[in-house]
């Protein structure tokens, strides 16, 4: 027959079981404060709470058996939450950019940290914006303002990154591989669950993962856990392509235009789609810059500030720059064979400026869009236009010789397009960005 | 707020949306006692069952059904000739029950699917609910896979540009900053292709890897496939408008004595998707789902689908350079020149292409002879 335990290891046993109770180790005799150490260990329970605990005893056996045994404490970071980004992901690979149109920062700043937090940021300041920035403390970052600007580009440039474009400055110092940008008036979203989302490791998951733009996967991204392709999707095509841009999606306030927000005043997005997918070549969509990432070394150079409307103000209603962008990104990446995905992350879109009064201001924006599109969709790049920056300059060209003549803002846009390419060439790359 | 839906309030709408528009086609080689699972949803809707296999066989109909019933004899009786089409063996007969239909629209399911899919939707309603008490669907009520497949087909499709919002016709959503207003009225839907939770409708070779996954994510959403593009269509849970686009819904030759399986939808799937593009149709996947329950044998389904994974390579790149002219305006001139472009470009692929032209072409003449043009008899029976 087993000897039964002995009183004195049953308490032991019960002692370890309630360690979340234990306040005080200091009146335990020594030998059994050692043994009670070594069964916490055996257990798997030395939390820093408990470890602090035995410490506090002051008890120099204990100390030698910490430093015998070479436990450290640990400070940890708020990390977030998804595993992928440890894998294989650095840090400093990563840029957030954000266009600062507003001068109080301190509490989109707050939100972010626990995400934003581990990265470093570039935060440029919109050239017409006449107060000073608050930002709190706490952040690796680099603040660019107008006279920052200035001495990169000259006085004359630097009227292109007013308003929302003023992100572009940002994509074009950065030297990082991978870029994140979102508006400085939404928040971290929540999905389905309740859950906060990490919308930078979901953009590096949609950035690094592969895109499927030649056919379409009904289970939609077939990259992410418990999906896959479905039957009929044929082989060949599953290894997939390059991703140059992920775009994200906003609840409460969604990305609507002037009119039809004002005709539908209350309404607010709360459905959370949990969904990434592929855009199919040769599929144009709006690409919205609100919550936006790309891969800067492959597609840097095609997002661009370039068409700026006549009214452009400082409401998202008011710009038509960040789908002009979009539309050549999007033919770009089609022509080199890169993806585009769409779906999550979801960021949470804050309530700000009034439907009816941008309405008021800024119609040709919407009017703008009949022509856009289908000359979007009829671009044809050459086949000689092997790097972003060649089928950028081939579509500002094209911009010229067939939208140029209808507006004098598309020629503009046009000169826009080959004065960034420039640009770019001289400011923004250590190298040049080959196609896929 | 809204109280979280219960199982009991999951029922029916009161008034069933286009009960004498819809019928609801089911291939069966066994009892229909799954259908007491869907009574609730199907019940006021007329039913073509389609009996595969031994037509000696009785198939047992749950009572309180309105429903016709064709087998194999059926089939060769009312087909001639023609029905050498229909294939043998393979639920790819389902489409016999297209042909005969006389209605508008018709949904047709697997008979191992299950409703469980508004089951599900309560339970995470429910979870949801306690986690957050927020009501997911403000109206606490679980939305049947027939009842959103008809809100499908009844709004229309946008297949020109992509809505980065999903379906801007549904409650809660619209089109998005940069829509060109000019083509926000979207073309009509002519197939509502729906989803499946639990089993994953995934290849043999894929099962093999995965035997053990399930589909477990609810994506709440319902998007246009869009122009140009092409997508593996799952004859599961899928609803299409006849009168649009019923012609090009031939499941091909599957089964006994053919050369490969569960291609059948795959086919009709590239068909239809190609003759949409051509003719301004839109395709719309996503919402409704089904609970799929059973999971088949990979091994078997190794064995028929082995060669359409290979053939696969072929027929994709066919499908997506295929032009049709400008002169097919029908769904049948389309259908008739895709077989002739089928006959011309894959039959050096195998000769089975060869054989499936044909039978494309006595499919067209087969449905012009059971759908003249200007009849419609409604659940009349065909003779």
């Amino acid at each position: 027959m087993r000897t039964p335990p002995c009183l004195l290891s049953l308490t032991l046993d019960s002692a370890v079981h309630n360690l979340s109770n234990i306040t005080d180790l200091s009146p335990l005799p020594d030998h059994i404060l050692i043994e009670l150490f070594l069964r916490t260990l055996r257990t798997g329970k030395l939390t820093e709470r408990v470890l602090k605990l035995f410490i506090a005893t002051g008890k120099d056996e204990v100390f030698s058996l910490i430093q015998a045994l070479n436990i450290q404490v640990t400070v940890t970071p708020v990390l977030p939450t998804s595993k992928l980004m440890s894998l294989s992901i650095k840090d400093d690979e990563i840029d957030i950019v954000i266009g600062a149109l507003r001068p109080d920062l301190t509490s989109f700043m707050n939100e972010w940290r626990t995400i934003f937090s581990r990265f470093h940021l570039i935060i440029v300041k919109d050239p017409d914006l006449k107060e000073e920035l608050k930002i709190p403390e706490g952040f690796n970052l680099d603040v660019y303002k107008k006279p920052d600007i200035d001495r990169v580009v000259g006085t004359s440039t630097s009227t292109i990154f007013s308003g929302y474009s003023c992100r572009y400055f940002g994509y074009l110092v950065s030297r990082k591989k991978y870029i994140i940008s979102v508006d400085d008036d939404c928040y971290p979203a929540k999905d389905n669950k309740g859950i906060l989302v990490d919308a930078v490791a979901q953009h590096i998951t949609n950035l690094t993962t592969p895109a499927t733009p030649f056919f379409f996967n009904t289970l939609y991204d077939p990259f992410t856990e418990g999906a896959d392709f479905v039957r009929g999707y044929p082989f060949s095509l599953r290894s997939g392509v390059q991703c140059a841009l992920s775009c994200g999606l906003w609840l409460n306030l969604a990305d609507y235009d002037a009119p039809t927000q004002a005709l539908k005043p209350e309404e607010r997005n709360s459905r959370y789609v949990d969904a990434v997918l592929t855009v199919p070549a040769r599929t144009l969509m709006p690409i919205s810059g609100i919550n936006i990432a790309f891969n800067r070394e492959v597609i840097g150079p095609a997002l661009l500030p370039s068409l700026r409307l006549g009214g452009e103000g400082k409401f998202r209603w008011e710009t038509m720059e960040d789908i002009w962008s979009g539309m050549c990104v999007k033919v770009v990446c089609d022509h080199l064979g890169l993806g585009v995905k769409t779906g999550m992350p979801y960021v949470w879109r804050n309530d700000r400026g009034d439907a009816i009064s941008s309405l008021r201001k800024e119609w040709e924006g919407v009017k703008l869009m009949e022509e856009v599109v289908p000359f979007f969709q009829s671009v044809r790049l050459s086949r000689e236009a092997t790097t972003t920056e060649d089928c950028v300059a081939e579509v500002a060209n094209v911009v010229k010789e067939q939208l140029g003549s209808k507006d004098p803002m598309f020629a503009r846009a046009a000169k826009a397009m080959v004065d960034w390419v420039k640009l770019w060439k001289s400011v923004g790359s250590s190298t040049s960005s080959p196609g896929a | 707020m809204a109280e979280p839906a219960t199982a009991t309030q999951a029922a029916a709408p009161a008034v069933p949306q286009l009960k004498d528009e819809l019928d609801i086609v089911i291939p069966t080689i066994r009892n229909l006692d799954f259908l007491e699972m869907w009574r609730p949803f199907f019940q006021p809707y007329h039913l073509i069952i389609v009996q595969d296999g031994d037509p000696s066989k009785t198939i047992k109909v749950p009572d309180g059904f309105d429903y016709e019933l064709y087998n194999r004899n059926d089939i060769n009786r009312i087909l001639g000739p023609k029905a050498s089409c229909i294939s043998f063996k393979d639920s790819a007969c389902r489409c016999f029950g297209y042909m005969v239909s006389k209605k508008k629209y018709i949904f047709t399911i697997d008979d191992d699917c299950f409703h469980d899919a508004a089951l599900w939707n309560v339970y995470c309603d429910f979870i949801y609910f306690h986690l957050t008490k927020v009501a997911k669907d403000p109206s606490g009520k679980a939305i049947n896979a027939l009842e959103q497949h008809i809100k499908n087909l009844l709004s229309p499709s946008t297949p020109f540009f992509f809505n980065t919002l999903y379906d801007p016709f549904r409650d809660g959503a619209d089109f998005v900053r940069g829509y060109p207003f000019s083509l926000r009225e979207g073309v009509p839907t002519a197939v509502s292709h729906g989803l499946w939770l639990n089993i994953p409708d995934y290849d043999a070779p894929t099962q093999l890897v995965k035997p053990l996954e399930r589909n477990t994510r609810f994506v709440d959403a319902v998007l246009t496939i869009p122009k140009g593009t092409l997508f593996p269509m799952c004859g599961m849970n899928l609803a299409f408008d006849r009168e649009l686009i019923g012609p090009a819904m031939y499941f091909g030759l599957m089964g006994d004595g053919q050369p490969i399986g569960r291609y059948d939808d795959m086919w009709a799937g590239w068909c239809t998707k190609v003759i949409c593009d051509h003719l301004g149709l839109g395709v719309k996947t996503g919402l409704p789902y089904i609970y799929h329950s059973k999971a088949s044998n990979p091994f078997v389904n190794l064995r028929k689908e082995y060669k359409g994974i290979f053939w696969q390579e072929e027929i994709i790149p066919f499908f997506q350079q295929t032009v049709l002219p400008k002169d097919c305006t029908t769904v049948q001139k389309c259908y008739i020149e895709l077989a002739k472009q089928v006959k011309e470009k894959l039959s050096k692929v195998d000769p089975y292409f060869d054989k499936l032209a044909e039978a494309m072409v006595t499919w067209i003449e087969a449905w012009d002879e059971l759908n003249p043009t200007g009849s419609s008899v409604i659940n009349g029976k065909a003779k």
